[in-house]
């Protein structure tokens, strides 16, 4: 992003009004628009549209991860030191398929949580860029930056819906 | 234009009296903020709890586990017991966060984030319990397979062996999930605190900057949805080989394939009954007859309904078994059961498992919360004894007659349970005084949202 862009953050104290500007926002042309919510809200995520989120990849890439990990760690370990226990064979595969099962869920599980820190972006605790407290609480807000000679026009629109608070941002770096 | 077109009763039915979500915030980051006397008589018993599993374990530290009743032929008693029921008591978290989550059942929301904390922190203290029961704590690492000197590796053909893995992987996915789910509330705590306190610093490290942009939340949701996808199977997995601990061996009594399922089904029934005697308390002393309303309190009841009736199903089917096996060992051991030395345990378990849980069809029981107070607290002290006469009458009454023998738990083993209990009070009444205990964005969800005040000319076009 090219530093010369400028943004501009409403918060919003009704969902309509932040479902409406940014359609009107998109409809106009501008395309760097982030939405802030104290909780999913699905006519948000539908006014902005969205590609399938790549956390998927990284719990099936985990689990399989997994999988393979606890059936070769239990074949290995019955190999290493073959010794018979309670008349079984050697590869007790049906036994093996519980630590093994364990192994899925454990690191499907951790592979989730290290995809979904990567694409939300965090750990990041920066202070410095805009932001209302309130997003927390019950307000929406919408980020918008765009070049510096459609600035105004993209701050009129979101005006025009009566934001409880507007924010300017000259570095343009909220976006998340 | 409405572009947003919502259906009005979004949240109404659920929580009717609460207004706007600024109020759901209020409201609940207010516990984080008064204690009050309840808190602090509370937090000093959990306390002293822990102070009494100190002495008592360190104690059996010292002087050898010979300071348990534990002998031959009962090797295992209230430890194991303790430990499962522990063990139990978590699952009903998890199904509340994970499985009630998949199931869309909308009351969930405002008992979940406390049922998932309870769910970490029975685990905790269910995972102190092998420790203990090892009696020589400082070898417990020989329990996980790392690669030793002589090469030797743990027997993956061994149940406990099964239950190291399923328990370890159950606290670590239990604890993701929960601390997952707690991140956005953090943050609202994070932003709602005074700036330079160590609230605030602490809040900050915790929510990891999280801003609620839309991109954080698709992912989250999506994170949210899988994590709820693995632990689903997790739970059921966990108590099942639980179950196989006793079910693998041949010990009359234990040997039986209804184990599994008869195993969790008693997890849920005890861990939901821990939720309800866990919640009333809270809602009493921070107000929040609001949140908790008594339809969350009906639909809980009727999970320990349903639970309930397929525990006493399997009472009923183990005596059943036993006889028409017609193999003596497995018919002693549930005449002893009924009738022998530990009569009167087994009588606990069947009346309050059984037997109070009935009262449970009418309406009037499941909208009266005192009466689920008292009712859940049999529950609870029913599941424990279902797990004493489980492994005591077993072990006391093998095969041979020449090798019977009786168990009673000493002064100690009594201490160290008695001191678990505080030991979970204590990081339960930490959480509720440190992190949001009710989810306030998964309860926001479910609130109609603010909609702009109609203008006058759109009223008169209507």
């Amino acid at each position: 992003m090219s530093t010369a862009r400028k943004g501009v953050l409403a918060s919003f104290e009704y969902l309509d009004s932040t479902v409406d500007s940014i359609k009107q926002l998109k409809a106009q042309g501008f395309d760097e628009i982030t939405a802030f919510a104290p909780f999913p809200e699905h006519h948000i995520e539908h006014a902005l549209g969205y590609a399938d989120s790549p956390v998927r990849l990284f719990t099936l890439v985990g689990g399989l991860t997994g999988m393979a990990t606890g059936l070769a760690f239990t074949t290995f370990t019955a190999m290493d030191w073959p010794l018979v226990t309670g008349g079984k064979p050697i590869l007790s595969i049906p036994a093996f398929v519980i630590p093994t099962f364990e192994m899925t869920i454990l690191f499907g599980a951790l592979f989730t949580v290290v995809g979904v820190f990567w694409n939300m972006r965090i750990p990041d605790i920066r202070s410095q860029v805009v932001y209302d407290p309130e997003f927390s609480s019950g307000r929406f807000g919408v980020y918008v930056t765009a070049a510096p000679e459609r600035f105004d026009e993209a701050r009129q629109i979101l005006e025009a819906h009566s934001p409880a608070r507007l924010q300017d941002d000259p570095e343009a770096e909220a976006h998340g | 234009m409405a572009t947003v077109t919502e259906k009005v009763d979004r949240g109404a039915a659920t929580h009717p009296d609460v207004r706007s979500y600024t109020e759901v915030n209020t409201d609940i980051l207010a516990m984080l903020s008064r204690p009050g006397k309840w808190w602090w008589i509370l937090f000093g018993l959990s306390v002293a709890g822990i102070g009494l599993l100190a002495f008592s374990w360190g104690n059996q530290l010292i002087n050898g586990i010979g300071l348990s009743g534990l002998n031959t032929p009962v090797g295992w008693g209230a430890y194991i017991t303790t430990f499962v029921f522990w063990v139990g008591i978590a699952h009903s978290g998890t199904l509340i966060s994970a499985i009630l989550f998949l199931f869309r059942a909308r009351w969930r929301q405002s008992i979940y984030r406390a049922a998932e904390a309870m769910t970490v922190f029975a685990v905790m203290t269910a995972g102190l319990y092998p420790l203990i029961h090892l009696g020589r704590a400082w070898h417990a690492y020989w329990l996980f397979p790392y690669a030793n000197q002589r090469m030797l590796w743990p027997n993956f053909r061994s149940p406990l062996v099964w239950d190291v893995f399923a328990v370890t992987t159950y606290f670590t996915v239990s604890s993701l999930f929960f601390l997952l789910g707690l991140i956005p509330d953090i943050a609202a705590a994070r932003d709602q605190s005074k700036p330079g306190t160590l609230r605030k610093t602490f809040y900050t490290l915790t929510s990891f900057g999280w801003r609620g942009t839309d991109r954080q939340w698709h992912h989250f949701g999506k994170a949210y949805l899988f994590l709820a996808a693995l632990a689903t199977p997790l739970v059921l997995s966990v108590h099942s080989v639980v179950s196989w601990d006793f079910a693998m061996s041949i010990v009359p009594g234990w040997h039986a394939t209804i184990f599994a399922p008869y195993f969790v089904a008693g997890a849920i029934f005890s861990g939901v009954a821990m939720v309800i005697t866990l919640m009333i308390p809270i809602r009493k002393i921070f107000g929040l007859e609001k949140y908790l309303t008594v339809r969350h309190f009906d639909a809980m009841a009727k999970l320990i309904l349903v639970t309930g009736l397929i525990v006493f199903y399997a009472y009923l089917n183990e005596f059943f078994m036993a006889w028409y096996s017609g193999e003596d060992p497995e018919r002693r051991v549930f005449w002893e059961r009924l009738f022998g030395h530990y009569w009167w345990a087994t009588w606990i378990m069947l009346i309050c498992n059984g037997i109070v849980p009935i009262m449970l069809w009418f309406k009037r029981v499941r909208h009266s919360i005192a009466a689920l107070f008292v009712l859940t607290i049999f529950v609870n002290i029913g599941m424990w004894f279902e797990r004493y006469v489980i492994i005591v009458t077993s072990l006391s009454t093998e095969y041979l007659p020449f090798a019977w023998g009786v168990y009673r738990p000493s002064v100690t083993e009594m201490g160290i349970v008695v001191g678990t209990f505080g030991w979970f009070f204590f990081w339960f009444l930490l959480f509720i005084r440190l992190l949001p205990p009710v989810a306030l964005a998964e309860l926001k969800e479910v609130l109609p949202p603010p909609m702009r005040p109609k203008s006058k000319q759109e009223e008169v076009a209507r």
